[in-house]
């Protein structure tokens, strides 16, 4: 792996994007060598191998996150476009002037930005469920703006600052009673905790896949069929067609509706191979190594004089956001890099957030299955060096001209 | 190349004690500078007579390197002609850029800054300053 001058890497920007296992590399490499062919198209061997195996991780996708059937698996570029297809495609159909779309206080810019787009074409207006103390949505907060022109609520599963895990089971079910269809914004969660959408019983659920061990650019979007059947298309071409005639066209089935032009196929494929791998190893145990070394990081961090964190009082994941006294999140970023450490600094694309923590911009580390306790402890020292080398000091009198 | 040699002691003093800090209540120019993606911003006021700048002050918020430039440009601008400082302007952007940059003694502290080019995720702290300087005198020019 690649070293900073000698020293070893101590990757801590799991929540920006994840390394890769030998296996996700490898059936990338298998399909562009073995049998790369386009899908859904040629009628030879090489094309059917190729579109089986595109087929096969949708089946994997499903299963992983408990979805219905495969054909409620679209494949986007990542959990963006996957709103911005249900914002374009849904919204667009069926929001109104004066009706309301909920989101809350901790939404990334990816389940913020595409809705103010589409309360901008069709006058509907956006309420937050807002940010508690405790670094927690709660549901009174949610009851609180929901009314009868609640149409849509789309709600982060975990914050990608605060790692908090929100109880969507609860929000979905809030949303349903009062007729609104429910979003979930499951790119920080899907990687990192048994995430199961029947049970959650969401309409929608967006996630990345190179936050999860797979490549970038392959996202998903679950739908329930229904709904997913009833939606316009959101891009037109290739492969989303059934009929096309010179000024009409009679659309495919879902999920092919959705996928026009010639997919990501290597990516799925890819995203196949990391949904197995995280697979082996178990969702389950992968929540409870993050969630204890989320806390060990926590309890190590704590000792710094001079630190601020922002974490959850229950239900985080491997996500630690904090600020220094004396010194910028992006000075503590580059102090850090010199040790060899990566980590992220700046708003987080949240910054509304931001400014709810009224700060500028925070530091963060997220940790991720291939980090241990050494690398907290490298992250510590690092840190208590930083501070150091930032205390205040007296003014240098014979600088000022 | 070490911490020390990007946080000098120069930087770390203006960052921590700056000069020229306030706003000017009847400026000629006055412009915001925002960094989109760290969120570091300054503020910039300014008189100027006859082509002179004859006053300068910024606040701002951010990292030691944003505040720190900014800081260490009020000091050199003050009292120089537009003309003058924009050609400083140039040097400092190539002095920030370049690692092979010579260290121009009219750059005054901004020299300390030299340690930037070396990471250059942090070049746009450094520079943000004397863009948004660059702005106020636009300003001044529409005048």
């Amino acid at each position: 792996m690649w070293k900073k001058k000698g020293k070893p890497l101590v990757y801590l920007d799991s929540a920006a994007t994840t390394q890769k296992p030998r296996q996700v590399i490898q059936a990338i490499d298998e399909y562009y060598s073995m049998y790369n062919a386009n899908v859904h198209r040629g009628t030879y061997d090489l094309s059917q191998i190729a579109t089986d195996l595109y087929e096969d991780a949708r089946a994997a996708v499903a299963r992983f996150i408990n979805a219905q059937r495969p054909e409620t698996i679209v494949f986007t570029r990542n959990t963006t476009e996957s709103i911005n297809l249900i914002a374009y495609a849904w919204g667009l159909k069926h929001l109104q002037a004066g009706d309301e779309i909920v989101l809350s206080d901790m939404e990334h810019h990816s389940n913020l930005v595409p809705w103010q787009i589409i309360a901008k074409h069709t006058g509907a207006t956006i309420k937050f469920i807002s940010l508690q103390p405790g670094y927690y949505l709660d549901l009174d907060s949610l009851r609180k703006v929901i009314t009868g022109r609640t149409k849509i609520v789309s709600v982060v599963h975990v914050s990608n600052v605060l790692g908090t895990i929100n109880p969507v089971k609860e929000i979905v079910k809030v949303a349903h009673d009062a007729g609104a269809v429910a979003v979930v914004d499951g790119a920080q969660s899907v990687p990192h905790i048994p995430v199961d959408v029947s049970d959650i019983d969401c309409d929608f659920f967006a996630f990345s896949g190179h936050k999860m061990c797979g490549p970038t650019g392959v996202g998903v979007l679950y739908g329930k069929y229904k709904l997913l059947d009833d939606l316009d298309p959101f891009m037109g071409g290739g492969e989303m067609i059934n009929e096309v005639f010179p000024t009409t066209s009679t659309y495919a089935r879902p999920p092919h509706k959705f996928e026009a032009g010639t997919p990501n196929i290597a990516g799925v494929i890819g995203l196949k191979a990391a949904v197995d791998y995280l697979g082996k190893i178990g969702m389950d145990n992968i929540e409870k190594y993050e969630s204890y070394l989320g806390e060990y990081a926590f309890k190590r961090l704590s000792k710094i004089e001079g630190l601020h964190i922002y974490r959850p009082s229950r239900n985080g994941t491997g996500v630690i956001s904090f600020t220094a006294d004396d010194m910028h999140p992006h000075d503590i970023s580059t102090v850090l890099d010199a040790e060899g450490i990566a980590i992220r600094a700046g708003h987080h694309c949240a910054q509304p957030l931001m400014r709810k923590l009224q700060v500028q911009s925070t530091a963060r580390a997220s940790f991720y299955i291939y980090n241990d306790e050494s690398d907290v402890e490298a992250l510590a020292v690092a840190l208590e060096k930083g501070i150091s080398l930032f205390k205040p000091r007296r003014k240098i009198e014979n600088v000022a001209k | 190349m070490s911490l020390n040699d990007l946080f000098t002691e120069i930087i770390l003093d203006h960052y921590q004690h700056p000069h020229n800090h306030g706003t000017i209540s009847n400026p000629t120019a006055s412009s915001r500078g925002y960094n989109e993606s760290c969120g570091d911003e300054v503020f910039i006021s300014l008189t100027t007579k006859d082509g002179i700048v004859e006053d300068i002050k910024f606040t701002g918020a951010g990292c030691s390197i944003s505040q720190a430039s900014a800081s260490i440009l009020t000091d050199l601008v003050k009292g120089k002609s537009i003309t003058e400082v924009r050609a400083l302007a140039d040097k400092f952007y190539n002095l920030v850029r370049d690692i092979n940059a010579p260290e121009d003694e009219q750059l005054g502290d901004a020299v300390a800054l030299k340690g930037v080019a070396r990471f250059p995720a942090r070049v746009k702290c450094a520079t943000m300053p004397w863009h948004t300087l660059e702005e106020c005198f636009k300003q001044v020019d529409g005048k």
